[in-house]
């Protein structure tokens, strides 16, 4: 069998807050293949978004080890961490996070920029990733003319633009109505098929089960098979609820 | 990312906020633009003295007394150094302040007295009628030449030739009138009165020689009879150094010269002290733009742009907008020297060392004051700028 795309070893992290120590990972170990659809799921605080940093690569793990596509990240200096941003992983935010000054299009070739891909390429490959998000005629328009879903449309389209292996959305329907969100998740679906690994990360269990296998994350630890732990069944269980809304 | 994106990324983000664009840059356009004005002006003025010294004759040499008590120039060292092989002419002067009076019209007017040689000596004109002749000065003739401006206060519009004017109370005659000379040196040129020496001597009732003029027989010649005349002063008057001086033009041009650039030099550091201000000012905006661009950051450096990226977007940014205003200030200083020269009488002289200087001074600025912000925005740690609201 291939190497897997993320392998994480007994990762941990804690940071201080008000004084106090937390421990946001105790102990981390995920392993994700290529093509995979993985889904974390977990309340705030449980150290969700901690973990999604640290899969970003935006924040360096305590102990542990964290191999992206074979490499070890775990120990890497700020500048080849941004090159493997720039390269492995493609963002995708609650808030769409565009910049609001760029058009479309030229939201979509940031991340050529900073690889330093030609104008005309690079043009071309945003034009064609916006096609994908069809908003190819909109490329022209600034974030603040496009609509919520246009908007994390053309972040999809960015986030595919350096055709990352790894795809990772934050609460990419968080800001979205039920009707968009739709449509964001079936797009994200429709890329899986194509063979896109894609990590998507959440509280809703609606969106969690989108994915072909769910992760729950919980004070710290992981734990597989967030969804069965989900399943309606046991719905009537304590501290259920608080994943349903 | 390379040097043409960076810039592109700067000019884009100059493009989107021009208001303040202008207002950052506005302390450089002043910085400069005062920069070019005041030391054109003080170069123009510099100029303009070297011009007018330029134009009283480079074969003019100096012997000034300043204390007449122990240096006593008399007739026979005047004579002496007429003996002299550098020398052509000795053109003696004595002077003094007299009143004269012609009719209702009188006025206040140096007297210079002299000898026949002082017209070829100080490059002298006449306009009208003969200069002093050696028999006027033998004989004490009470004979004048008027300055232009002199003969217009005392005789108007007429012909002053062979007319008399009063001075103390004793008539002489006008046998002459001089070009003008103009204004130098504060001075005019055109306000005196000549007289031979001999009567001078006791119209003004002073008896001792402070000046002497000296004509050297060629340019080339200057330097050797600035020696001549200085041993000749030395065998006459040892040990009195002190009391006189002896001085071509050049000298005085240096002298002239260099307090001139000094004032230029002065002018200049002030304005200067407007671009370090103007410096400060695109600091201050970059670091605001800085914290306003915080969550901007973030997402570059989530996309993948290193420190480097950003710190060359912001550095870039503010030697844009230093550069910008030092061509606009350049622009507005060349424009607002240029419409002095027209509507003042002041003289403007453009120098490009100073164009150029200023230039790559508000480039300096650019950098020196923009890699602070600039470095504090490429340190920001992605998570937190990505989550800065």
């Amino acid at each position: 069998m291939k190497n897997p795309l993320i392998e994480i070893k007994n990762m941990c992290k804690s940071y201080e807050l008000g004084g106090e120590t937390v421990h946001a990972l105790q102990e981390v170990s995920l392993t994700i293949h290529k093509g995979d659809f993985v889904s974390i799921i977990g309340p705030s605080g449980s150290g969700k978004s901690t973990f999604m940093n640290m899969i970003g690569c935006l924040d360096q793990p305590d102990f542990g080890q964290y191999l992206l596509d074979g490499k070890d990240v775990s120990d890497m200096k700020d500048h080849e961490l941004a090159a493997i941003r720039n390269i492995k992983i493609g963002f995708i935010f609650q808030n769409f996070n565009l910049l609001p000054r760029l058009t479309a299009v030229e939201n979509t070739e940031l991340a050529l920029v900073y690889r330093g891909v030609g104008v005309k390429e690079r043009r071309q490959k945003a034009e064609a990733c916006l096609e994908k998000v069809g908003l190819l005629e909109r490329m022209h328009h600034l974030p603040s003319q496009l609509s919520g879903g246009q908007q994390q449309r053309v972040a999809i389209a960015r986030a595919l633009a350096g055709d990352p292996p790894l795809l990772l959305a934050d609460e990419p329907t968080g800001a979205l109505d039920s009707k968009t969100s739709k449509e964001v998740l079936q797009m994200l679906k429709d890329l899986n098929q194509k063979g896109q690994t894609i990590i998507l990360i959440t509280h809703d269990l609606e969106v969690a089960k989108e994915a072909t296998r769910v992760v729950r994350i919980h004070d710290g630890h992981l734990f597989e098979n967030g969804g069965e732990w989900l399943e309606s069944s046991r719905s009537n269980e304590d501290g259920d609820a608080k994943y349903q809304n | 990312m390379n040097l043409v994106e960076a810039m592109k990324m700067a000019m884009r983000s100059i493009k989107t906020s021009k208001v303040r664009s202008f207002l950052t840059m506005l302390g450089i356009i002043i910085g400069v633009a005062s920069v070019i004005i005041l030391v054109s002006i003080g170069q123009g003025s510099s100029q303009s003295v070297k011009d007018q010294i330029g134009s009283l004759g480079t074969n003019l040499l100096t012997v000034s007394v300043t204390d007449t008590d122990a240096v006593e120039l008399t007739d026979q060292t005047v004579a002496s150094f007429k003996e002299l092989s550098g020398i052509e002419d000795v053109a003696p002067v004595i002077t003094g302040r007299v009143s004269a009076k012609n009719g209702e019209n009188s006025t206040q007017v140096s007297m210079t007295g002299t000898n026949s040689a002082y017209l070829s000596v100080r490059d002298l004109e006449l306009s009208q009628g003969r200069f002093l002749a050696d028999m006027d000065v033998e004989l004490r003739q009470k004979v004048v030449v008027l300055g232009s401006d002199t003969a217009e206060t005392l005789f108007q519009n007429q012909n002053p030739i062979d007319q008399a004017i009063q001075i103390g109370g004793t008539s002489y005659r006008v046998i002459g009138v001089l070009k003008s000379v103009g204004t130098s040196m504060g001075t005019s040129g055109d306000d005196v009165i000549i007289t031979p020496i001999s009567t001078a001597k006791r119209t003004t009732g002073s008896t001792t020689i402070s000046t002497v003029y000296l004509k050297a027989k060629s340019e080339d010649a200057v330097e050797r009879a600035m020696y001549q005349v200085q041993g000749t002063m030395t065998t006459t008057f040892p040990n009195q150094s002190d009391n006189y001086s002896v001085s071509n033009q050049e000298d005085l041009m240096e002298t002239m010269s260099s307090v001139s650039d000094t004032m230029t030099l002065m002018l200049g550091g002030i304005a200067s002290i407007s671009l370090l201000v103007g410096g400060i000012g695109i600091m201050n905006i970059m670091l605001v733009s800085v914290s306003e661009r915080t969550k901007e950051i973030g997402i570059r450096k989530a996309i993948g742009a290193n420190r480097t990226s950003i710190l060359l977007q912001f550095l870039i940014e503010s030697v844009v907008l230093s550069c910008l205003g030092g061509l606009i200030g350049i622009g507005l200083g060349l424009g607002i020297a240029k419409l002095i020269a027209i509507f003042s009488s002041l003289t403007i002289h453009f120098s490009f060392t100073i164009t150029l200087l200023s230039f790559l001074f508000s480039l300096c600025i650019g950098i020196i004051f923009g890699v602070f912000p600039a470095n504090k925005a490429s340190k920001l740690r992605p998570i937190e700028a990505l989550h800065y609201e």
